[in-house]
């Protein structure tokens, strides 16, 4: 029996009751639908995570000064100046560390005629804005000489230009930080929150060194209170993090048996965590949906297993013109696929819109894939086949004498 | 009869099990029956007719003994190859019609073309064609349950016909019809004999019906009571 006339038939026997049809069919499409929405919030999870991994910058340390400890007193890490610009320069040496940025950062005010803005202020090194992967909407970024001399200039981020300029262009422009005048030679990129829900952009950039010598002044030549570094591989983060810690032990003479006096985090590691997180989560959340695809599969089962004893006279009448087991197998198979199909496409086609609607709504990050959409279709296929074949069979095996005296 | 026959049953028994033990149906039934045979089988309530319909149409099996159809032994044949046989040595006309009530008068006498794999445009040609034969032309969009029992006995006709069978079973095929119309169907059933040259076997328990038949077969508790031509009725009806 060929396709054609397969295909009209079964359209006939689901036409002939067609409220049974949609309600099996309603199954497959709540299963599918379900599916495509959990996975497309999932994904959209996801996706803000990786989005924030990429603003931070990837395969990141931070590298903090050290506490110390007087008197029965624990100052918190950072509050001692154990590490030097110096430092960082060596730990760029090794092979397993890619850049090195020293940071010094303070707050400070600044103002720009009537207007004034508290900020935190960065003292960096023109390496910082490689490893944070922050790019300049505007202006250029400064240079090692720029470093070298000490010179008063600044990048500002996007929420400060905002508090500050308002509409007006601030490139070329001179703001006042602290007591002293600071030329504005460029604009940060708006980089957004980060994920711990911190406005990134509320920051202006300046040479280390007027950090260090003009800005906040310090006592100890060439302090940083932290570095960023980036290694030079995922892969190479543990191997960067032992050489880190031996070279800074060799560099700060520490004895086999002292306490670091600076510590060495994994941000990549924190961030990790919560990738894992959300992963786990939309996983979850796609399990918890198949089994609403499951149970549609069990309901297109179960309304198969009905039309075949419907249809036992039917059978017999096949059987006795000339239909084949495979005839009969087929027809009835076709059937629970095309049920299984159809309801899919619909399914597709609701996930989307839900999706879509819980994205308007809820105001999160709903991404609809094409791979969710074509996993889902093809499990959908693999379910009416799966769940057809058993009632095709039994339609198929029935004794044509028994099926055409059926009753 | 000269030629081998179409129909050759030799010691052909059938039970049904039951939890009481097995129900003789058939008793060592023998029974040949050749080309262009009209043979009508007889017999009460029970006797066995309708199994032993079943199984020359090869839709159930015997317990005992041997069915050979057309020089092969049935027994030996795997189901797809029964299933074969049905379709293109066998056609069916039923008591209760049985066509199937969703498709057309057309599509009803398509359907077993369907299962020969023949194209659809000659599929739907050849069904016009014995549509016409039977007189059902203008009946070929209709459904089943919009026309009268005698048409709906013509078209089941006209489906058993369609693949060129060599032989027609007909159970009880005027037990739904009043006896006018049985009259036409039987007037059918002796034209494609006399004409087409297609072995009838006829089950009946109407004297009158059996009257249309060249041969008739008396089956009493499973076993062939009686089995001799209807001469007269067979003559005169050859002679018109």
């Amino acid at each position: 029996m060929t396709m054609g006339p397969m295909l009209s038939e079964a359209r006939q026997a689901m036409g002939a009751n067609r409220l049974r049809t949609f309600l099996t069919m309603l199954g497959m499409m709540i299963g599918v639908g379900a599916v495509i929405m959990m996975l497309a919030v999932g994904q959209g999870a996801r996706d803000f995570v990786d989005r924030s991994i990429a603003s931070m910058g990837r395969n990141l340390f931070v590298v903090l000064a050290g506490s110390a400890t007087a008197s029965g007193v624990r100052l918190g890490t950072g509050n001692v100046p154990t590490l030097t610009v110096a430092d960082a320069q060596a730990l760029e040496e090794l092979a397993t560390v890619d850049a090195v940025a020293p940071i010094l950062p303070g707050a400070a005010q600044i103002v720009y005629g009537a207007n004034n803005w508290g900020t935190s202020v960065l003292g960096i090194t023109p390496r910082f804005l490689d490893v944070r992967n922050w790019r300049l909407s505007a202006g250029f970024p400064f240079d090692d000489s720029d470093v070298r001399s000490a010179a008063q200039v600044t990048l500002l981020g996007h929420t400060v230009v905002k508090n500050l300029f308002g509409d007006e262009d601030p490139v070329g422009k001179t703001v006042r930080i602290g007591k002293s005048p600071y030329l504005v030679m460029g604009i940060l990129a708006a980089k957004g929150q980060s994920l711990d829900g911190r406005d990134q952009d509320d920051a202006a950039l300046i040479p280390i060194t007027t950090a260090q010598r003009k800005l906040f002044g310090s006592q100890f030549q060439g302090s940083v209170r932290f570095m960023v570094v980036r290694a030079g591989s995922a892969e190479a983060m543990p191997v960067a993090e032992r050489d880190m810690t031996q070279l800074l032990r060799q560099r700060h003479r520490l004895a086999d048996g002292a306490d670091n006096d600076f510590s060495v985090r994994n941000l990549t590691a924190l961030v990790s965590t919560a990738a894992e997180t959300t992963r786990t989560m939309s996983l979850m959340l796609g399990a918890i949906a198949s089994i609403s695809l499951l149970v549609g599969g069990i309901g297109i089962m179960n309304i198969m297993l009905v039309s075949v004893t419907e249809r036992t006279r039917e059978i017999g009448i096949r059987c006795a013109i000339g239909a084949r087991t495979r005839d009969i197998r087929l027809q009835f198979l076709l059937e629970a696929l095309i049920l299984s199909v159809v309801g899919c496409l619909v399914g597709v086609f609701l996930g989307v819109a839900g999706a879509l609607l819980v994205s308007a709504v809820a105001r999160t990050a709903v991404v609809v894939t094409l791979s969710s959409v074509l996993m889902a279709f093809l499990v959908a296929a693999g379910v009416g086949i799966f769940f057809g074949f058993y009632p095709a069979d039994k339609a198929a095996r029935l004794k044509p004498m028994d099926a055409l005296r059926y009753q | 009869m000269p030629a081998a026959p179409v129909i050759r049953l030799a010691h052909l028994g059938k039970h049904y099990e039951t939890r009481a033990g097995p129900v003789p149906v058939l008793k060592d039934v023998n029974l040949d029956i050749g080309p262009a045979e009209f043979v009508a089988i007889m017999g009460p309530s029970g006797s066995g007719k309708s199994t032993l319909m079943s199984i020359l149409g090869c839709l159930d099996a015997p317990s005992d003994g041997t069915y050979v159809l057309e020089g092969r032994d049935v027994g030996a044949l795997s189901r797809d190859q029964l299933a074969d046989l049905r379709n293109r040595v066998i056609g069916f006309v039923f008591q209760g019609f049985n066509l199937l009530p969703r498709a057309t008068t057309l599509d009803n006498v398509a359907l077993p073309l369907v299962y020969a794999g023949v194209g659809k445009s000659e599929r739907l040609a050849t069904a016009r064609q014995m549509l016409e034969r039977v007189g059902l032309g203008p009946y070929a969009a209709s459904f089943p349950d919009q026309i009268s029992g005698g048409q709906q006995q013509r078209a089941a006709i006209a489906r058993a016909l369609i693949n060129r069978p060599r032989l027609i079973l007909a159970d009880e095929p005027t037990g739904n019809l009043d006896t006018r119309t049985s009259q036409e169907i039987m007037g059918l059933l002796r034209q494609l004999n006399a004409d087409g040259g297609i072995t009838v076997v006829l089950v009946t328990h109407d004297p009158d019906i059996a009257a249309h038949a060249m041969r008739l077969v008396h089956l009493v508790d499973g076993q062939v009571a009686e089995d001799g031509p209807l001469r007269r009725r067979v003559a005169g009806s050859r002679a018109r």
